[in-house]
């Protein structure tokens, strides 16, 4: 059991209604991995985060995490075992402040090393607005809350959804710059991007959507520019 | 003049019941934009459920409140999880039509079992003790303590909303249920809460309607009534303003009573107009969000 993949994603089509999102899409995530998933606008990038954290349940094929199959679990209880979304967009509630949004986060009272405090130390700048409205953070400092609050879960896997998206490149850099802390204590990443020179700096593997079918899949290194452009724009 | 002073006394007292009736209704609509039409029903079902148990049990109305307001709170999960929770989605008007079912079916069960005579709840001395407060002004024991239970329940609800997990998981799941569901939280089960809590409330201003007047299986829908247009006069999302709101209705109602008998429900309806048209938002509407 310790050899098999943290998560295994196998063969899922999604579907919005009658259309479909996904076609067969496949992705594997081992133990400590960072996963970059690129692709296209539409290309079906958040379909299949959601779909792995339970938000949409894929009509064929499996999802498996830590050995069990999760393809059927509600979002709530995949949160539980482990996986934890930042969405798009970030999505930070309202009504709360920027504590208790990191607070909700840790609903699931999952045991680890992601505490406030800790979050606190990665983003100083939490803690100086910590009693504000969520609201009142700007673009990166509300991405940095919705990390926070995805940490607080103390997730074994990480879903990234286009955390560079709106916000300065300064700002992008700062935020990338603490992937490495984040992953450091063997979590696993996946990360959506449409900024593929971020994307590629910081994972090991790389699949490419197109369309909701991977067009490209390989190891960072190894992907040439020109199969990369290919896979995105299908020319 | 001690007269008027009074009538607008016994118009802030009654306004804490109004309130009551209120805040359950503004809790379920702010948390999962549920507009129950079967509220003002659910408290005359708490007014018979209380009558129940004080002639089984031999309890007095207030000690009867023990197991009234907890019997509420399990109908109230029940019927969330187990109807209302079906009903939620894009659109508004199932759960507006599924509670108006359910508003005729409580009247027409309530008629069935207990016909369509008038009954109260008594409570022995406590209804008739007066305390003079100053000259030619006297306050009632029940109306003082209904007031007083209703700024309790007010400040209890506060301090939920914004002080307890529950109470930030209630506003999690109102900003955002899908992104609630990604921190852990079982929308469902957070309705079905919130609904508990709804009708704990609805226990207790149908206990206090039923000590303070005579109740049948018909009244309910002016209840409802009652309760809207506090929330609407208070403003939505304001737990306080929702007490406000109450007191106001309860005065204009007192004042529209001593100018003539026949003017009390008019000139209650008549304050809550006027301040839908010129402040349409509430008195004190929610600052944020």
């Amino acid at each position: 059991m310790r050899d098999a993949p943290l998560l295994q994603v196998d063969a899922i089509d999604v579907f919005y209604g009658d259309f479909q999102a996904l076609f067969g899409v496949s992705l594997t995530v081992e133990r400590g991995q960072v996963v970059a998933v690129i692709g296209a606008n539409g290309a079906g990038k958040s379909t299949l985060l959601r779909a792995i954290a339970g938000l949409m349940q894929p009509r064929r094929g499996g999802i498996h995490f830590n050995g069990a199959a999760i393809d059927n679990a509600p979002a709530f209880a995949v949160v539980k075992r482990g996986i934890a979304l930042v969405p798009e967009g970030r999505r930070l509630f309202p009504s709360l402040s920027v504590e208790e949004n990191l607070r909700i986060g840790g609903q699931s009272a999952r045991p680890g090393p992601w505490t406030l405090p800790r979050i606190y130390k990665l983003f100083p700048v939490l803690s100086e607005r910590r009693h504000l409205p969520a609201t009142a953070l700007s673009g990166g400092q509300q991405q940095m809350c919705a990390i926070g609050r995805a940490l607080m879960s103390n997730p074994d896997l990480l879903l990234c959804d286009e955390i560079s998206l709106g916000l300065a490149p300064i700002i992008v850099r700062d935020i990338y710059a603490q992937l490495p802390a984040i992953v450091g204590d063997g979590m696993s990443l996946v990360i959506v991007e449409q900024d593929i020179a971020q994307a590629l700096k910081a994972a090991a593997q790389v699949y490419c959507l197109q369309e909701g079918r991977i067009a490209l899949q390989g190891a960072a290194h190894d992907l040439t520019r020109d199969a990369i452009s290919a896979a995105y724009f299908g020319v | 003049m001690t007269e008027w002073l009074n009538v607008i006394l016994q118009g802030v007292l009654i306004g804490g019941l109004y309130a009551m009736f209120a805040a359950g209704l503004s809790l379920i609509f702010g948390v999962m934009r549920l507009v129950n039409i079967a509220h003002g029903d659910l408290i005359v079902l708490a007014a018979y459920v209380a009558l129940m148990v004080t002639q089984t049990l031999g309890l007095d109305p207030l000690t009867s409140l023990l197991l009234v307001v907890p019997a509420m709170a399990i109908i109230g999960y029940a019927l969330q999880r187990l109807l209302l929770n079906r009903t939620l989605g894009d659109d508004l008007l199932p759960p507006l039509l599924v509670t108006f079912g359910l508003s005729i079916i409580i009247q027409n069960g309530l008629l069935e079992l207990f016909t369509a005579d008038s009954r109260k709840l008594q409570a022995g001395a406590v209804e008739t003790m007066t305390y003079q407060i100053g000259p030619g002004i006297w306050l009632g024991l029940l109306p003082l303590i209904q007031f007083v239970v209703a700024v309790a329940v007010i400040a209890a609800l506060q301090v939920l909303f914004y002080r307890t997990s529950l109470g930030r998981a209630f506003r999690a799941t109102s900003d955002d249920p899908s992104v609630a569901q990604l921190m852990g939280l079982d929308t469902r089960h957070v309705f079905a809460m919130a609904m508990a809590l709804s009708l704990a409330v609805v226990a207790i201003a149908g206990v206090f309607l039923a000590v303070r007047s005579n109740f049948d299986p018909a009244i309910g829908p002016a209840r409802l009534i009652f309760g809207f247009e506090a929330v609407i006069i208070g403003g939505l999302g304001s737990m306080w303003g929702t007490l406000a709101g109450g007191v106001i209705l309860g005065v204009s109602q007192a004042i529209g009573a001593q100018i003539d008998p026949g003017w009390q429900l008019l000139a209650g309806h008549i304050v809550f107009l006027v301040i839908l048209a010129v402040r349409p938002q509430g008195l004190f509407p929610k600052v944020s969000g």
